[in-house]
Protein backbone atom coordinates (compact mmCIF):
# COMPACT_ATOMS: atom_id res chain seq x y z
CA UNK A 1 0.00 0.00 0.00
CA UNK A 2 0.89 3.57 -0.93
CA UNK A 3 -0.67 5.14 1.53
CA UNK A 4 -3.27 3.89 4.49
CA UNK A 5 -5.50 5.31 6.56
CA UNK A 6 -7.96 3.72 9.43
CA UNK A 7 -10.57 5.25 11.59
CA UNK A 8 -13.12 4.24 14.33
CA UNK A 9 -16.49 6.51 14.91
CA UNK A 10 -19.57 5.83 17.06
CA UNK A 11 -22.46 3.77 15.55
CA UNK A 12 -24.83 6.75 15.13
CA UNK A 13 -26.73 8.06 11.59
CA UNK A 14 -24.74 11.07 11.99
CA UNK A 15 -21.38 9.93 11.21
CA UNK A 16 -23.33 8.31 7.72
CA UNK A 17 -21.91 11.49 6.04
CA UNK A 18 -18.83 12.13 7.79
CA UNK A 19 -17.05 8.59 7.00
CA UNK A 20 -18.42 9.13 3.22
CA UNK A 21 -16.44 12.58 3.24
CA UNK A 22 -13.69 11.23 4.84
CA UNK A 23 -13.22 8.58 2.55
CA UNK A 24 -13.33 11.06 -1.04
CA UNK A 25 -11.18 13.56 0.97
CA UNK A 26 -8.38 10.14 1.10
CA UNK A 27 -9.13 8.97 -2.13
CA UNK A 28 -8.53 12.69 -4.01
CA UNK A 29 -4.82 12.41 -4.12
CA UNK A 30 -5.25 9.73 -6.92
CA UNK A 31 -7.51 12.06 -8.83
CA UNK A 32 -10.56 10.45 -9.45
CA UNK A 33 -13.43 12.08 -11.46
CA UNK A 34 -16.76 13.76 -9.97
CA UNK A 35 -18.40 10.73 -11.03
CA UNK A 36 -15.76 8.02 -9.32
CA UNK A 37 -16.01 10.12 -5.64
CA UNK A 38 -19.73 9.84 -6.10
CA UNK A 39 -19.85 6.16 -6.71
CA UNK A 40 -17.30 5.90 -3.72
CA UNK A 41 -19.56 8.18 -1.79
CA UNK A 42 -22.50 5.86 -2.30
CA UNK A 43 -20.90 2.37 -1.90
CA UNK A 44 -19.19 3.87 1.45
CA UNK A 45 -22.54 5.31 2.71
CA UNK A 46 -24.40 1.95 1.97
CA UNK A 47 -21.58 -0.04 3.90
CA UNK A 48 -21.77 2.18 7.24
CA UNK A 49 -25.52 2.73 7.07
CA UNK A 50 -25.72 -1.44 7.14
CA UNK A 51 -23.52 -1.41 10.09
CA UNK A 52 -25.69 1.28 12.53
CA UNK A 53 -28.84 0.13 11.39
CA UNK A 54 -28.33 -3.58 10.70
CA UNK A 55 -25.01 -4.58 12.81
CA UNK A 56 -26.14 -2.64 16.26
CA UNK A 57 -29.57 -3.34 15.77
CA UNK A 58 -30.78 -2.54 19.67
CA UNK A 59 -26.87 -2.83 20.41
CA UNK A 60 -25.92 0.69 22.29
CA UNK A 61 -22.22 1.92 21.96
CA UNK A 62 -21.42 0.34 19.02
CA UNK A 63 -18.51 1.31 16.95
CA UNK A 64 -17.62 1.04 13.20
CA UNK A 65 -14.01 0.45 12.26
CA UNK A 66 -13.10 1.76 8.41
CA UNK A 67 -9.98 1.25 6.69
CA UNK A 68 -8.47 2.44 3.62
CA UNK A 69 -5.74 1.87 1.53
CA UNK A 70 -4.56 2.94 -1.72
CA UNK A 71 -2.66 0.67 -3.81
CA UNK A 72 -1.43 2.66 -7.15
CA UNK A 73 -4.59 3.35 -8.59
CA UNK A 74 -6.71 1.29 -6.31
CA UNK A 75 -8.28 2.13 -3.66
CA UNK A 76 -9.62 -0.93 -0.98
CA UNK A 77 -11.96 0.21 1.80
CA UNK A 78 -13.08 -2.65 4.64
CA UNK A 79 -15.66 -1.20 6.89
CA UNK A 80 -16.12 -3.30 9.66
CA UNK A 81 -19.02 -2.91 13.00
CA UNK A 82 -18.54 -6.15 16.15
CA UNK A 83 -22.41 -5.97 15.67
CA UNK A 84 -25.22 -8.91 15.45
CA UNK A 85 -23.98 -10.39 11.90
CA UNK A 86 -25.43 -11.88 8.88
CA UNK A 87 -27.23 -15.43 8.84
CA UNK A 88 -27.85 -15.55 4.89
CA UNK A 89 -25.01 -13.45 3.30
CA UNK A 90 -26.20 -14.16 0.35
CA UNK A 91 -29.77 -13.83 0.03
CA UNK A 92 -28.93 -10.16 2.38
CA UNK A 93 -27.23 -9.30 -1.20
CA UNK A 94 -30.05 -9.80 -3.29
CA UNK A 95 -31.67 -6.88 -4.84
CA UNK A 96 -34.98 -5.32 -2.40
CA UNK A 97 -34.12 -7.76 0.05
CA UNK A 98 -34.27 -5.78 3.59
CA UNK A 99 -35.17 -7.30 6.87
CA UNK A 100 -36.54 -3.80 7.84
CA UNK A 101 -39.19 -2.42 5.45
CA UNK A 102 -40.97 -0.84 8.27
CA UNK A 103 -37.88 1.90 8.02
CA UNK A 104 -38.41 2.16 4.56
CA UNK A 105 -35.21 0.26 3.40
CA UNK A 106 -35.05 -0.41 -0.49
CA UNK A 107 -32.82 -3.58 -0.23
CA UNK A 108 -30.66 -1.87 -2.68
CA UNK A 109 -27.57 -1.40 -0.22
CA UNK A 110 -25.55 -4.09 -1.47
CA UNK A 111 -26.38 -3.95 -4.99
CA UNK A 112 -25.73 -0.12 -4.94
CA UNK A 113 -21.86 -1.36 -3.62
CA UNK A 114 -21.63 -4.07 -6.07
CA UNK A 115 -22.65 -1.46 -9.41
CA UNK A 116 -20.40 0.95 -8.57
CA UNK A 117 -17.03 -0.72 -6.95
CA UNK A 118 -15.60 -2.89 -8.73
CA UNK A 119 -15.30 -5.42 -6.23
CA UNK A 120 -16.93 -6.52 -3.02
CA UNK A 121 -16.80 -9.29 -0.55
CA UNK A 122 -18.77 -9.55 2.63
CA UNK A 123 -17.49 -11.43 5.18
CA UNK A 124 -20.35 -12.33 8.18
CA UNK A 125 -21.78 -14.55 10.40
CA UNK A 126 -24.74 -14.82 13.08
CA UNK A 127 -23.12 -12.92 16.74
CA UNK A 128 -19.73 -12.32 14.53
CA UNK A 129 -20.27 -8.78 13.24
CA UNK A 130 -19.61 -7.96 9.40
CA UNK A 131 -17.06 -7.01 7.01
CA UNK A 132 -17.11 -5.47 4.04
CA UNK A 133 -14.28 -5.18 1.68
CA UNK A 134 -14.35 -2.80 -1.57
CA UNK A 135 -11.97 -2.29 -4.15
CA UNK A 136 -12.01 0.21 -7.28
CA UNK A 137 -9.97 0.86 -9.81
CA UNK A 138 -9.55 5.27 -10.62
CA UNK A 139 -8.89 6.54 -13.70
CA UNK A 140 -10.39 3.77 -16.00
CA UNK A 141 -11.54 5.07 -19.04
CA UNK A 142 -14.96 4.02 -19.57
CA UNK A 143 -15.63 1.88 -22.22
CA UNK A 144 -19.30 3.60 -23.21
CA UNK A 145 -19.45 7.32 -22.64
CA UNK A 146 -21.64 8.84 -20.16
CA UNK A 147 -24.42 10.31 -22.37
CA UNK A 148 -24.30 13.64 -20.68
CA UNK B 1 -38.31 22.65 7.43
CA UNK B 2 -42.24 22.69 6.78
CA UNK B 3 -41.43 24.72 3.12
CA UNK B 4 -39.74 21.91 1.47
CA UNK B 5 -43.56 20.20 1.66
CA UNK B 6 -46.04 22.04 -0.40
CA UNK B 7 -49.47 21.44 -2.09
CA UNK B 8 -50.72 21.96 -5.43
CA UNK B 9 -53.95 20.77 -6.80
CA UNK B 10 -53.62 17.30 -5.96
CA UNK B 11 -49.80 16.65 -5.78
CA UNK B 12 -47.63 16.92 -3.12
CA UNK B 13 -44.31 18.47 -3.88
CA UNK B 14 -41.36 17.83 -1.83
CA UNK B 15 -38.22 19.82 -2.31
CA UNK B 16 -35.13 16.89 -1.33
CA UNK B 17 -32.51 18.03 0.70
CA UNK B 18 -28.55 18.23 -0.71
CA UNK B 19 -28.00 14.83 0.63
CA UNK B 20 -30.30 12.02 1.08
CA UNK B 21 -29.43 9.12 3.29
CA UNK B 22 -30.74 7.14 6.45
CA UNK B 23 -29.56 9.87 8.53
CA UNK B 24 -32.20 12.50 6.62
CA UNK B 25 -34.81 9.55 5.67
CA UNK B 26 -37.15 9.24 8.28
CA UNK B 27 -37.35 13.13 8.05
CA UNK B 28 -38.77 13.35 4.85
CA UNK B 29 -40.59 9.94 4.87
CA UNK B 30 -42.81 10.57 7.86
CA UNK B 31 -43.43 14.56 6.52
CA UNK B 32 -44.35 12.99 3.27
CA UNK B 33 -46.67 10.44 4.82
CA UNK B 34 -48.24 13.19 7.18
CA UNK B 35 -48.99 15.65 4.07
CA UNK B 36 -50.47 12.62 1.89
CA UNK B 37 -53.04 12.02 5.00
CA UNK B 38 -54.20 15.42 5.75
CA UNK B 39 -54.26 16.99 2.48
CA UNK B 40 -55.69 14.03 1.29
CA UNK B 41 -53.25 14.22 -1.99
CA UNK B 42 -53.03 11.24 -4.83
CA UNK B 43 -49.43 12.33 -6.14
CA UNK B 44 -46.21 12.71 -4.71
CA UNK B 45 -43.19 14.90 -6.93
CA UNK B 46 -40.08 14.50 -5.65
CA UNK B 47 -37.58 17.71 -6.72
CA UNK B 48 -34.03 16.82 -6.78
CA UNK B 49 -32.85 20.02 -7.96
CA UNK B 50 -30.67 20.88 -4.63
CA UNK B 51 -29.67 17.26 -4.32
CA UNK B 52 -25.70 16.69 -4.63
CA UNK B 53 -25.45 13.10 -2.99
CA UNK B 54 -28.37 10.32 -3.16
CA UNK B 55 -27.72 6.47 -1.71
CA UNK B 56 -30.26 4.17 -1.02
CA UNK B 57 -32.38 5.80 1.44
CA UNK B 58 -33.56 8.09 -1.23
CA UNK B 59 -35.06 4.67 -3.20
CA UNK B 60 -36.92 3.45 -0.21
CA UNK B 61 -38.37 6.87 0.55
CA UNK B 62 -39.87 6.80 -2.92
CA UNK B 63 -40.45 3.08 -2.64
CA UNK B 64 -42.39 3.69 0.47
CA UNK B 65 -44.71 6.65 -0.44
CA UNK B 66 -45.15 4.86 -3.91
CA UNK B 67 -46.74 1.73 -2.09
CA UNK B 68 -48.98 4.09 0.21
CA UNK B 69 -50.50 5.98 -2.92
CA UNK B 70 -50.83 3.52 -5.85
CA UNK B 71 -53.13 1.59 -4.28
CA UNK B 72 -55.45 4.43 -4.57
CA UNK B 73 -54.30 5.39 -8.22
CA UNK B 74 -51.46 7.98 -7.51
CA UNK B 75 -48.26 8.68 -9.46
CA UNK B 76 -44.82 9.18 -8.58
CA UNK B 77 -42.95 11.93 -10.26
CA UNK B 78 -39.03 12.79 -10.04
CA UNK B 79 -38.24 15.97 -11.32
CA UNK B 80 -34.81 18.09 -11.75
CA UNK B 81 -32.78 14.59 -11.35
CA UNK B 82 -29.06 14.91 -12.61
CA UNK B 83 -27.77 11.86 -14.31
CA UNK B 84 -26.30 10.19 -11.21
CA UNK B 85 -30.09 10.21 -9.51
CA UNK B 86 -30.96 8.96 -12.96
CA UNK B 87 -28.10 5.90 -12.88
CA UNK B 88 -29.76 4.94 -8.99
CA UNK B 89 -33.40 4.86 -10.34
CA UNK B 90 -32.27 2.94 -13.38
CA UNK B 91 -30.24 0.55 -11.22
CA UNK B 92 -33.08 0.16 -8.47
CA UNK B 93 -35.76 -0.55 -11.41
CA UNK B 94 -37.58 2.76 -9.93
CA UNK B 95 -37.56 3.96 -13.49
CA UNK B 96 -40.72 1.99 -14.57
CA UNK B 97 -42.71 3.01 -11.80
CA UNK B 98 -41.64 6.54 -10.99
CA UNK B 99 -42.14 9.68 -14.20
CA UNK B 100 -39.09 11.07 -14.32
CA UNK B 101 -39.66 14.50 -16.00
CA UNK B 102 -37.05 17.46 -16.95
Amino acid sequence: MNNEMKMEFDAISANESFARVAVAAFVSELDPTLEEISDIKTAVSEAVTNAIIHGYDGIENGKVKLYCGLDKDVIHIRISDEGRGIEDVEKAMEPLFTTKPELNRSGMGFPFMEAFMDDLEVISGPGEGTTVLMKKKIGCIPWIEDEE
Amino acid sequence: MEEDFKVIDNYLMVKMPEEIDHHKSSYISENADRFIVRENVSNVVFDFEDTRFMDSSGIGIIMGRYKKISCFGGKVFAINADHRIRRLLMISGLHKIVEIMD
